[in-house]
């Protein structure tokens, strides 16, 4: 059966050449004559009349010659479906769940901080790395006093992105401020980068009267339209259609920018991973999908997730151009947001990338992960893999850092978080008229109607409302 | 008879138009219309209102499961793809909660989607994003995200199509503050209303009926300009009397008239309020009503417990409990999901007979 189909393999690719019929049997408009089927194949001499009659229907396209002559290889002949041409085998042959080899991990720096010789990656200026460094140690800083303070009973609840510094800042460095970002919540560090201040940040944990997010929400749902990063959401994933929408939109103007999206591993699994992606790629909308791979979705563990080769083999299932990167080397994880943002914008495509990372934290304060994993697991993440030391190592054998830098930047930033967060507790919370605006664009009656019943109510019983409630 | 009749409404829509007609010829002498001789579909005047925001917004776009190509379902969307041309005639793939998801982030970034779901019953499939995102978004932050978005589509009842076909959502969707939810009835409604949501800032849920889209109305020089727009929140007196007030949405307003005609010739004088809207609800307009009249028989098709109808009541009894002369009464659908047989259906939804018995039940003239 082998030998056979060599033999008229050769004789269509002898016959194709000596004819000239470089299109014969794949013509895009081949609609009058039906496929070849498996019975008419079989026979060495109906190929040869076939050949012979379709001569005259041949209208050879030259730019599939190099597609026949690649096919020629594997199969010979190509059906015709709903969907485009597609070549046929007679090996009943299965895909296999999972290739032998993992889709190998992108990076720049090795674990000491030094740069991995033949390194494919955009450099990075002096200026740059530093900013960007201090925008590290001031995240891994006010990552940990946040938590203390939930810790003290100041604020209710903190999420914190420790582990993934290197995922919130390189990312944000490589985007430009006009693209929008999607974040899910624990991306602080893009927000940080842009622009939102200690004290911001401060204001919505402790959602008082100068919180832009007028106290609206639980704390680390921050968002900022000044900034192009729009507030974070509770529902996992349903940030990822809305980005495809984003980008939808900003294709329709003609911007040059593009959306940005975060994601966990975990919440790869939402039905919504599946709409936001395989519509950004019909829609050809300019999004980056970025998902953070930190093996953990709160107690759930990756293999209890996916039984996927992580995220990046998902890409190529929505016809999306996909990386995977090692989250924890900042300059990887700017090499590749920049070149995905760039083809985002210039293509008109969306683009995957999985960072792989840990999350050395807990979920959130409401967490204690040493309860469903080993306390030496996190503590080898946190010394021997983090990403905020290896950045340094190598900002430093740049000459560009130093001790000196490393005790000021780390106390200035501890100071003044300290002091926004002593300042937020303090201010009055927001008062009443803000728990009745923004429902609607404008307040309607009855609502108006409430709000002046609520005052007329506080002014006639004060006693039931503490003192100096802020109407 | 009733059932067979209906059934073929489903196909071509002509049924409830041929037979209402002629009942409606004698309402329309009854109200004096401004140049009352133009009549219009309810599908011509959606397919109108959207045309025209359209044309005058470049901003606003259509979206949906065979909105372009197919020309829409229901057809509500026919010649629109034709003239603006597949970006802003988007068909999109099957999921409801992914391209919810999209207009809700366009909506985001400033574009105007208009969003259009077979039917509500399939709006299940993302109705997180229509409340959790689209709902709550300018509030959680704090006005910095506008959602200008409309989704519209079938609601309630068509007739044989089950369970999953024919649940009304007018309750649900009204429920949630952030939202606004309208009914409209006529084609004039559904003209001024489609174009109030589509202009509105806020996220508007706009339930249409598929019964009633081949349904021709008179239509008014005014309602035909592409400027017309009706106000958000403010319900219409579709007749006026002065024994007992009917409150109504969608298909259920033109049952509530058919009643009023009943009522009429044995005397009692029903006020049939159309609604128009659901959230924000015209409590103004129905106080009002009932100050004079003193009697309130609701009706809806939706399920009963918690519905549009229990919301008015409440509000009713609140706010005008001195004038009442009667109990309030409330007219739904059956408790039950919705069964396909046609004469289960028939008895699982409200009928001309049922709002007739009530009403007269509220005016102490049966038992």
């Amino acid at each position: 059966m082998a030998i056979w189909f060599s033999r008229s393999r050769n004789i269509v690719f002898s016959l194709r050449h000596n004819l000239n019929l470089s299109g014969i049997l794949i013509k895009r408009d081949y609609s009058p004559r039906p496929a070849f089927t498996n019975s008419q194949l079989s026979s060495k001499s109906v190929c040869l009349d076939s050949f012979t009659s379709l001569r005259h229907e041949s209208t050879a396209v030259e730019k599939q010659l190099d597609l026949v002559q690649q096919s020629d290889e594997e199969d010979p002949q190509e059906l015709n479906f709903p969907g485009g041409k597609v070549g046929y085998t007679s090996e009943m042959k299965f895909i296999p769940e999972s290739s032998s080899l993992r889709v190998p991990c992108y990076r720049v720096l090795d674990e000491d901080g030094r740069i991995i010789s033949n390194s494919d990656y955009i450099p990075v200026s002096e200026k740059l790395a530093v900013r960007m460094y201090e925008h590290m140690a001031t995240l891994q800083v006010m990552d940990h006093i946040f938590y203390e303070a939930q810790r003290q009973g100041r604020i209710s609840f903190f999420i914190t992105a420790v582990g993934e510094e290197a995922i919130n800042i390189a990312s944000a460095a490589a985007l430009s401020p006009d693209d929008v970002v999607l974040p899910q919540y624990r991306e602080p560090g893009v927000l940080l980068w842009r622009g939102f201040t200690l004290q911001e940040f401060a204001n919505q944990c402790f959602g008082n009267k100068a919180d832009r997010g007028k106290g609206r929400q639980m704390p680390v749902h921050y968002g900022s339209n000044r900034h192009n990063f729009f507030t974070v959401s509770s529902p996992i994933a349903t940030q990822l259609p809305q980005a495809a929408g984003v980008g939808y939109s900003l294709k329709m103007e003609k911007k040059n920018a593009c959306a940005v999206t975060f994601i966990g591993d975990g919440g790869t699994s939402e039905g919504d991973f599946h709409a936001g992606l395989n519509f950004a790629a019909v829609m050809e909308a300019p999004v980056v999908f970025i998902c953070r791979n930190n093996g953990w979705a709160i107690s759930t563990h990756i293999s209890e997730q996916f039984r996927s080769d992580g995220i990046v083999v998902k890409g190529q299932a929505y016809g999306i151009r996909s990386i995977r990167v090692d989250g924890n080397d900042a300059l990887a994880v700017y090499s590749a947001v920049r070149s995905a943002r760039e083809m985002a914008v210039k293509e008109q495509r969306p683009v995957l990338i999985e960072a792989m990372t840990y999350r050395v934290g807990h979920h959130s304060t409401s967490d204690d992960s040493t309860k469903y994993r080993a306390a030496d697991e996190i503590q080898y993440w946190k010394m021997s893999r983090n990403p905020v030391n290896r950045f340094r190592k190598w900002v430093e054998d740049n000459g560009w850092w130093s001790e000196e830098d490393e005790s000021k930047i780390r106390s200035n930033a501890r100071k003044q978080i300290l002091q926004a967060i002593q300042a937020a507790e303090k201010w009055d919370k927001p008062p009443l008229t803000e728990l009745f605006s923004d429902v609607y664009d404008v307040k309607p009656k009855n609502l108006e109607e409430q709000e002046l019943g609520l005052k007329e109510l506080v002014e006639k019983q004060p006693q039931d409302y503490p003192p100096g409630f802020q109407i | 008879m009733w059932g067979i009749l209906r059934r073929s409404a489903v196909d071509g829509g002509g049924f409830s138009a041929s037979s209402l007609r002629r009942t409606r010829f004698s309402l329309v002498s009854a109200r004096s219309y401004a140049a009352g001789s133009k009549e219009m579909t309810v599908r011509d005047a959606l397919n109108s209102a959207i045309d025209e925001e359209m044309s005058a917004d470049p901003k606003v776009f259509v979206m949906g499961e065979e909105v372009g190509q197919y020309q829409g379902a229901y057809k509500i969307t026919k010649g629109l793809l034709e003239k603006y041309g597949p970006e802003r005639v988007y068909d999109t793939p099957i999921t409801e909660a992914g391209f919810t998801g999209i207009g809700v982030g366009a909506a985001y970034a400033g574009l105007k989607p208009v969003v259009e779901f077979m039917t509500f019953n399939f709006s299940m499939q993302a109705i997180d994003h229509i409340i959790n995102s689209a709902a709550k978004s300018n509030y959680m932050s704090a006005g910095q995200i506008n959602v200008p978005i409309a989704f519209r589509g079938p609601n309630g009842a068509a007739a044989g199509v089950g369970a999953q076909h024919s649940q009304c959502y007018a309750a649900w969707y009204a429920s949630v503050p952030g939202l606004k939810v309208l009914a409209p009835y006529s084609a004039e409604d559904a003209r001024g209303l489609l174009k109030a949501a589509i202009r509105d800032p806020d996220p508007v849920v706009f339930l249409e009926n598929e019964l009633l889209y081949g349904e021709s109305f008179p239509i008014s020089e005014e309602a035909l300009d592409s400027s017309f727009c009706l106000p958000i929140g403010k319900a219409k007196i579709e007749r006026e009397g002065k024994d007992v007030t009917i409150t109504t949405f969608s298909k259920m307003v033109g049952f509530a008239l058919k009643a009023a005609e009943k009522l009429a010739e044995e005397g009692i004088g029903a006020e049939v309020i159309n609604l128009r809207s659901i959230r924000p609800l015209d409590r103004a307009t129905i106080n009002a009503s009932v100050r004079k009249t003193s009697r309130l028989v609701t009706v809806e098709e939706g399920f009963p417990q918690h519905g549009v109808c229990a919301e008015i009541c409440a509000s009713v009894v609140e706010e005008s409990f001195s004038y009442l002369d009667a109990p309030v009464a409330r007219i739904a659908g059956a408790d039950v999901p919705m069964p396909y047989a046609a004469n289960l259906e028939r008895l699982a939804l409200p009928q001309v007979e049922d709002i007739v018995r009530a009403a007269k039940r509220a005016c102490y003239r049966s038992k």
